[in-house]
């Protein structure tokens, strides 16, 4: 038996501290050890961005990193995004441009979006596209994808 | 997929980070980024039984300028090196090629020593360091060693680095006539072929020239036909279109799989040297 490590995470907001084994995945313990099962698992391969979530301010896979590695940093997941009772302007842009289809790349779509207009707030469409190379979506086809985050850079 | 039980410790220092390393007997391994590590591990092709973290150690963070050369520490990220204004300003190919990498997820987590310590035979920083002929700094129980790019790279995934050796980081000198140029491979992106070129040129003359080349073949390594057929020629279309023309000529054991096969990536090389040594050409 490994060794369990405390850890303190900030989760959209809240402290939260556990004990927990190295090997858990911090997309393991968004999703089993808080609940918070907005972050999905699509390949587990480091490759399709499902599980997409903020590590201090930087877009990052959580289903390759563990959960130890990010004892003392500050989580954002979809569940953290909307402001009370409304929804974020990224979130608008899926919903208005029909971001999605079966939904299961979203959440990290999503995250991976607010992360690019973090960095440059008036993307070219090359500029888009480039930003959502660690994402898959089967569905789509893109096009709205790009279209909803230039609905959400335009809302600003 | 869950890799097998480790226990996990976090490094303060440099020296802690090695001693750590020493006293786990060869079961011990660093993660910086762990974006090459964690998949591994996932699949199990690694199990190390204890995990020293590496990525918040002060001495292995940051870039500067010191005596005239550049510095970066090994555990900066990709998009640390790809944003640095230090480095857009005194060695942009540096910057450029780091933005090449991945994408944005990847660049957040994974790191310039990791990269070089795992030598992947398609890494792209590897040809990148290679051609500028930087040094990288490794510390160990018996002190500080300095390798060549060149020399340090031996094989795939093998480098001049001993079991209980730590990358600090790496130095070379600034640089502006130089360029990256990379076929990515459309989903991970990785580079099927990636080549860096470093000119010096004067007076509409090419001094002499660094090629690199990685992805091609079990590792990174310069391109010494490429290098021969620009020294002292004039600097123009037709000695790039010659030297490309050559590209690769010297190159053994041709990568082939799922994505290129090795007469395909043959080709590749000369067309990315062009590219590479155009850009290049452009900024003499
Ligand atoms: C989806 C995906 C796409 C990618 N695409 C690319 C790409 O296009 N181009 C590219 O070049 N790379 C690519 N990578 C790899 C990425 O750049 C990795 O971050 C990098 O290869 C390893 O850096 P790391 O910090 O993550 O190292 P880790 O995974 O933490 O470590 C890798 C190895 O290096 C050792 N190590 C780490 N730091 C040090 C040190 N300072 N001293 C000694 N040993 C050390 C570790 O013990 C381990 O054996 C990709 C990775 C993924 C997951
Ligand atoms: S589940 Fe993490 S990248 Fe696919
Ligand atoms: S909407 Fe189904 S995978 Fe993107």
């Amino acid at each position: 038996m490994s060794t369990r490590v405390p850890v303190t995470i900030t989760v959209n907001g809240k402290v939260r501290t556990a004990e927990v084994e190295p090997r858990l995945l911090l997309v393991h313990f968004l999703r089993e050890n808080l609940g918070l099962t907005g972050t999905h698992v699509g390949c587990d391969t480091s490759q399709c961005g499902a599980c997409t979530i903020m590590v201090d301010g930087q877009s990052a896979k959580s289903c390759t990193i563990f959960a130890v590695q990010a004892d003392g940093c500050n989580l954002q997941t979809i569940e953290g995004l909307a402001p009370e009772g409304g929804l974020h302007a990224m979130q608008e842009g899926f919903w208005e441009e029909h971001g999605l289809q079966c939904g299961y790349c979203t959440p990290g779509m999503i995250m991976s979006g607010v992360d690019l207009l973090n960095e440059n707030p008036n993307p070219s469409e090359a500029e888009i596209r480039k930003g959502i190379d660690g994402n898959f979506c089967r569905c789509t086809g893109y096009q709205h994808i790009v279209k909803a985050i230039q609905y959400a850079a335009k809302k600003g | 997929m869950i890799p097998t039980e480790f226990d996990y410790k976090r490094a303060s220092s440099l020296d802690e980070a090695v001693s750590m390393l020493v006293a786990s007997g060869g079961e011990g391994k660093f993660i910086a980024g762990g974006h090459s590590l964690v998949p591994l591990m996932k699949l199990r092709l690694s199990e190390p039984s204890l995990l020293i973290d590496i990525a918040r150690i002060p001495d292995l963070a940051g870039i500067r300028e010191k005596d005239g050369k550049i510095e970066v520490g090994a555990a900066t990220t990709h998009h640390a090196v790809e944003t640095s204004d230090l480095l857009r300003r005194l060695a942009p190919v540096v910057a450029e090629a780091a933005g090449e990498i991945g994408d944005p997820q990847v660049r957040h987590r994974g790191t310039l020593g990791g990269s070089l310590a795992h030598a992947d035979p398609a890494a792209d920083m590897t040809a990148v360091m290679v051609a500028l002929d930087a040094e990288i700094h490794l510390k160990g129980p018996g002190g500080w060693r300095a390798v060549r790019a060149a020399d340090f790279f031996q094989g795939i995934f093998t480098v001049d680095m001993a079991e209980d050796e730590i990358i600090a980081g790496v130095q070379f000198a600034p640089v502006q006539a130089a360029a990256y140029a990379k076929l990515h491979q459309k989903a991970s992106h990785y580079p099927i072929v990636g080549v860096c070129a470093v000119l010096q040129a004067s007076g509409g003359t090419v001094q002499s020239a660094r090629v690199a080349v990685t992805g091609a073949s079990t590792h990174a390594q310069r391109l010494p036909e490429v290098e021969a057929a620009l020294a002292g020629k004039a600097l123009n279309q037709a000695t790039i279109d010659a030297a490309a023309a050559v590209a690769g000529s010297g190159l053994e054991d041709i990568n082939s799989d799922i994505h290129a096969s090795a007469a395909y990536r043959r080709a590749m090389v000369k067309v990315f040297t062009r590219r590479a040594l155009e850009r290049a050409a452009a900024r003499a």
